[in-house]
């Protein structure tokens, strides 16, 4: 809380919260936060799926084998009524996107003390100052990571339009979209760029953008107004849980939208 | 906002989920739903059958419960039949048996009868001639006068 350090300022406070642990030096740096705990939900999504997946029954489900199946067949269906190619990859995908960003973003609800301040209170028995111990627990906050997400559907959006139009077609939906006169296909190829990258880049910073957000106002009221924070944070957190499933939800939806725009001839 | 190699690691786990969930995750959860499905409509399809057997196996006893109850019937409607004869036939027997026995019956005693007229006869014929020895108190032959004696018998 603020009143952990006496010297401590609000904005000292704030800015403590949104400073990543780090490790190295300039493009080298990586955010030891994000990193260990987008790969701890990471493994804890695949090992509790293919917890299920190896003892999957075709008879009477368990309690958790029908939870699972349920988020499932909820992406398979989405995947199904908006891709109509056939792809092994494209349902895996939009699942691990989909539960992946829904855990990381779960991540806002632990009250925003808790677990900067037991790496603090860890990093002061290891002998460093507390003061410059951080710890940023919601990986989506991080734009490493929302990029990372969004470069490689990226990837595979031009994978998909290179392995299904070929280099020429793809080039072509380039340069000869939307004005199909070669004496404008310069000012298409302009515009075609810029929407193509527009999509991971808007992709990747709605979701960065939503949760960052959400995080600051958490920060917010638990540094500036005392006690009043608690049923402000209870709101907040009301609010905020439909803020959540609902980006993991688009982040999900998107990838499956710009891969099918990918794989189909227009 | 700052890219940095943080961004390469991520994309290396995020590639990695991808592909671990490709290979490990989605196919036998997918499969198990599926062939649950298969085995679901399998059922249904079984039960639809199953009710189709059990309707054509009502009708079938329904047919056979009415063929039995009409045999029933006719075996009852003969046996009756045959009783009733049966009964007819014995009480005809026993009647002629009745008129039977009864005939015999009248004719012994009318045997005993002429019999027992016979003897009486005889017996008459004797005290008449004894009562008419004694009222004439003398010898009669009995020899001489028994022509009046039989006519006297047929007399009486």
């Amino acid at each position: 809380m603020a009143a952990s350090g006496g010297e401590q300022t609000i904005s000292g406070y704030i800015q403590h919260h949104l400073t990543n642990a780090t490790v190295g030096e300039g493009f080298w740096t990586f955010h030891v936060d994000t990193l260990a705990w987008s790969l701890i939900l990471g493994f804890v999504f695949i090992l509790s799926f293919r917890a299920v997946a190896k003892k999957a029954t075709t008879g009477v489900p368990g309690k958790w084998q029908a939870c699972v199946e349920l988020i499932v067949e909820f992406v398979d269906s989405t995947v199904k009524s908006t891709y109509h190619g056939k792809s092994p990859l494209i349902a895996p995908l939009a699942l691990t996107i989909f539960v992946w960003v829904l855990l990381m973003n779960f991540m806002d609800l632990i009250p925003v003390d808790f677990l900067p301040s037991f790496a603090q209170f860890i990093g002061g028995l290891l002998g460093y100052d507390p003061a410059h111990v951080y710890m940023k627990v919601v990986p989506t906050t991080d734009v490493n990571m929302t990029f990372a997400l969004s470069i490689g559907v990226f990837i595979l959006m031009i994978f998909y339009s290179i392995k299904i139009k070929g280099f020429g077609g793809f080039m072509k939906e380039l340069y000869a979209h939307p004005f199909n006169t070669p004496w404008l296909y310069w000012f298409n190829f302009i515009l075609e760029v810029v929407s193509l990258v527009a999509k991971p880049l808007s992709l990747s910073l709605r979701l960065f953008g939503n949760l960052y957000a959400g995080e600051l106002i958490f920060i917010l009221i638990a540094g500036t107004i005392g006690l009043w924070q608690l049923p402000l944070h209870f709101l907040w957190a009301a609010f905020h849980l439909l803020v959540i499933p609902l980006q993991a939800f688009i982040f999900m939806m998107l990838t499956i939208v710009y891969l099918s725009l990918a794989s189909e001839e227009h | 906002m700052n890219i940095n190699a943080t961004l390469l690691g991520e994309l290396i786990a995020f590639i990695f989920f991808v592909w671990f969930c490709m290979k490990f995750v989605w196919p036998p959860i997918m499969g198990a739903i599926e062939e649950r499905q298969q085995k679901i409509a399998d059922g249904l399809a079984a039960s639809e059958r199953g009710e189709q057997d059990l309707e054509l196996a009502q009708q079938k006893a329904t047919d056979q419960l009415k063929e039995a109850k009409t045999q029933a019937a006719e075996i009852i409607e003969q046996a009756k039949k045959r009783g009733s004869q049966i009964v007819d036939e014995e009480t005809q027997r026993g009647h002629s048996e009745r008129e039977k026995i009864i005939a015999q019956g009248y004719s012994e005693v009318e045997a005993e009868r002429n019999r027992a007229k016979e003897e009486l006869r005889k017996q008459v014929a004797t005290l008449a001639i004894a009562g008419a020895e004694k009222i004439l108190e003398r010898e009669i032959n009995a020899a001489a006068q028994s022509d009046i004696v039989e006519k006297l018998v047929a007399e009486l």
